[in-house]
């Protein structure tokens, strides 16, 4: 008995035996618990909930979110509520510093600098988010069809677009801007043109590789059309490069609409933008500098808060960072 | 003798594999004359080693590869040329488990969505409720809960994706399934829970198997007939237990060698055929018998012409030296 107690304290001893010579004592029951442990439940998160959790950890992004909010907010309600419009002239005021009345002063006119800055507001970010908005909708279903197709299709396809691509873009906008006129329906068209390229270039590189995937076959196997293979399986997986794009097309549209404006060929005066006021503050920079100061700044702020909102997705939705 | 429901008749799958315009035509031969049957209920299991095309053959009867001869022939209906939607019919008919069950579900979509997702492509239900309960009521049948239906796929192990998987090809209630190497990504202890699985599917349903695997030994315990695959050729056929007892081809007596024994003292003391040298490329392969260079009988005659697959005693065979031995 007491040798038998030995061999069973001894964990070397137990080793040597065969299975059949353990004895029964030695063998533990296992727990009911344990016996499920292949279902380990999990709190069910769906991919866009997990990426806010993370976009909400990044600082900045979450201050630029807000700013950029506030200036959304501020462009719609700032021209309503205010006693002037921006082509109202007020001689007796004309160059005036910040005052109540006028909190960012007045330019050369006499105009309030605050309500042309919102106003300004308005036909920036609209033209920004218009652009981004067409170039999401051509970019991903020309790349997503060039991808998905391939062959002969997709070769033909990405030619136009290296064609494009080839075409320095400020020279057809430029062309646009003289064709259509200078107003602010081609100064989205222009951009527009030049920016799809970049997105589908990027969905086509993606659909690409995710159409080998087994998911995408297993989707052809039961039967789904082209269409639903396309934009249920394959574009909902590349969404985070996407949207990443889309929200950095914003400050390029941006940045392109003032940049038009301020060397005199985008929206036409009275109608105010940032490049356009920039642009009037230029010939009395010395003398009134503040006049060049918000409207620049509006550009600055509003571009940095973009791309920080940009860079806080790319991390939030990359499921590398994981 | 009822009629099989799949036959594959000289089925034939080639790659071209030309790089640039001006090199040589390169063609690799995948699948090269293939043809057998498969009764309603029945499981055919192919086995072979890496690249011999076993998974381009069940990838080529699902058409995601294209044919480039021969027939394949489902519910007696020839669907080699089938296309639009005479094939989304078809597909009711034939699924595919996949090998990897992390690739083959789509990580945005929840598991209920996965599940009702062939339902929804064929409208098979009226209503989405309808279809949520039948998605219900099939994560029951693999074996999960249904309170999983709200989940994403990467909240669940890999045995439990693969039952996911399978539940998606039963919404269509398909008469027959490829499984194209189910078990091979899976743990050795999960494995024979889908194995039991996709057995018990095929008692209750009645649906017919080409089961695709590299472990010969799993291959037999669900099978009813195996095939053994060689560089794109199948070089026999026939009842599971014949063959993997009394393998005739020497290739899969080769293969049948290679399985581990997990007793040393009989490990030890059987024989076991080594082949030398490696699987030739399938591209541009040479006349004659795909296996002479590492047969260990090869005779002058399989450098000349391919042996064809012949009736020897209640199973077919592609060798010369067994097809002599039985008087051909």
């Amino acid at each position: 008995m007491e040798e038998k107690m030995n061999r069973a304290n001894s964990p070397l001893n137990v080793d040597a035996l065969s299975p059949e010579e353990i004895p029964g004592e030695l063998f533990e029951t296992l727990d009911d618990s344990e016996k499920n442990s292949e279902f380990v439940a999990m709190e069910s998160k769906t991919y866009f909930q997990d990426a806010w959790s993370r976009f909400r950890k990044n600082k900045l992004a979450l201050v630029s979110l807000v700013f950029i909010a506030l200036m959304i907010l501020a462009a719609i309600v700032v021209p309503i509520v205010s006693p002037y419009t921006y082509d109202g002239q007020d001689l007796t005021m004309r160059n005036a510093g910040s005052s109540w009345q006028h909190p960012f002063g007045t330019d050369r006119f006499g105009r309030d600098i605050l309500v042309r800055v919102m106003y300004g507001a308005r036909i920036s970010l609209s033209v920004g988010f218009a652009a981004a908005i067409l170039n999401l909708i051509i970019g991903v279903t020309y790349g997503g069809i060039c991808g998905y197709i391939g062959g002969k299709v997709d070769l033909v396809l990405m030619r136009i677009v290296d064609i494009l691509y080839s075409v320095p873009t400020l020279l057809y906008v430029i062309l646009i801007m003289l064709v259509f006129g200078s107003n602010i329906f081609s100064v989205l068209l222009a951009i527009s043109i030049s920016s799809w390229v970049g997105m589908a270039r990027q969905v086509r590189a993606q659909v690409l590789s995710l159409k080998e995937q087994e998911f995408a076959q297993a989707a052809y196997v039961i039967g789904a059309s082209r269409k639903h293979i396309l934009f249920k399986h394959l574009v909902i997986n590349c969404m985070g490069p996407i949207i990443v794009n889309t929200t950095l097309m914003v400050p390029n549209a941006i940045f392109t609409e003032a940049f038009l404006a301020f060397v005199g060929i985008g929206i036409s005066i009275p109608m105010a933008s940032w490049g356009t006021m920039a642009n009037d503050a230029r010939s009395q920079l010395m003398l009134y500098p503040m006049q060049m100061v918000w409207p620049v700044a509006a550009i600055c702020l509003t571009m940095l808060s973009l791309h920080f909102i940009g860079d806080g997705l790319s991390e939030a939705l990359d499921p590398r960072e994981r | 003798m009822t009629e099989p429901y799949v036959r594959i008749k000289h089925l034939k799958t080639y790659f071209d594999v030309t790089r640039g315009v001006f090199s040589p035509k390169q063609i690799v031969k995948a699948v090269d004359d293939v043809s057998f049957d498969i009764y309603p209920g029945e499981t055919l299991g192919l086995v072979g080693e890496s690249g011999c095309g076993k998974s381009s053959l069940g990838r080529t009867i699902v058409k995601i590869n294209k044919p480039t001869g021969g027939q394949i022939v489902i519910g007696g209906e020839d669907i080699t040329k089938l296309k639009g939607e005479p094939l989304r019919k078809f597909r009711r008919e034939v699924q595919m488990i996949f090998q990897d069950p992390y690739a083959s579900l789509n990580p945005r979509m929840t598991v209920g969505e996965i599940i009702r997702e062939p339902m929804d492509v064929h409208h098979i239900y009226a209503t989405r409720a309808e279809r949520d309960a039948r998605a219900v009521e099939l994560l029951h049948t693999v074996g999960l809960k249904p309170d999983h239906i709200r989940r994403y796929p990467h909240e669940f192990s890999g045995g439990q994706r693969q039952r996911i998987s399978i539940a998606r090809t039963l919404a269509l209630s398909p008469k027959f399934i490829i499984c194209d190497e189910p078990i091979s990504a899976l743990d050795v202890s999960i494995q024979a829970q889908i194995i039991n699985l996709l057995k018990h599917v095929q008692r209750q349903m009645g649906i017919a198997y080409l089961f695709i695997a590299h472990d010969i030994g799993m291959v037999k315990h669900i099978s009813d007939r195996i095939g053994v695959m060689y560089l794109g050729h199948l070089v026999e056929i026939g009842d599971s237990n014949d063959l993997y007892f009394h393998p005739m081809h020497p290739y899969t007596q080769a293969l049948l060698s290679a399985i581990p024994i997990p007793d040393p003292v009989i490990g030890k003391s059987r024989q076991r055929v080594i082949l030398q040298g490696e699987l030739p490329s399938p591209v541009n392969p040479p006349p004659g018998c795909p296996f002479r260079m590492r047969c260990p009988c090869a005779q002058e005659r399989c450098a000349a012409e391919m042996p064809e697959l012949r009736d020897v005693g209640g199973r077919k065979v592609a060798c010369f030296k067994v097809h002599a031995d039985f008087g051909f």
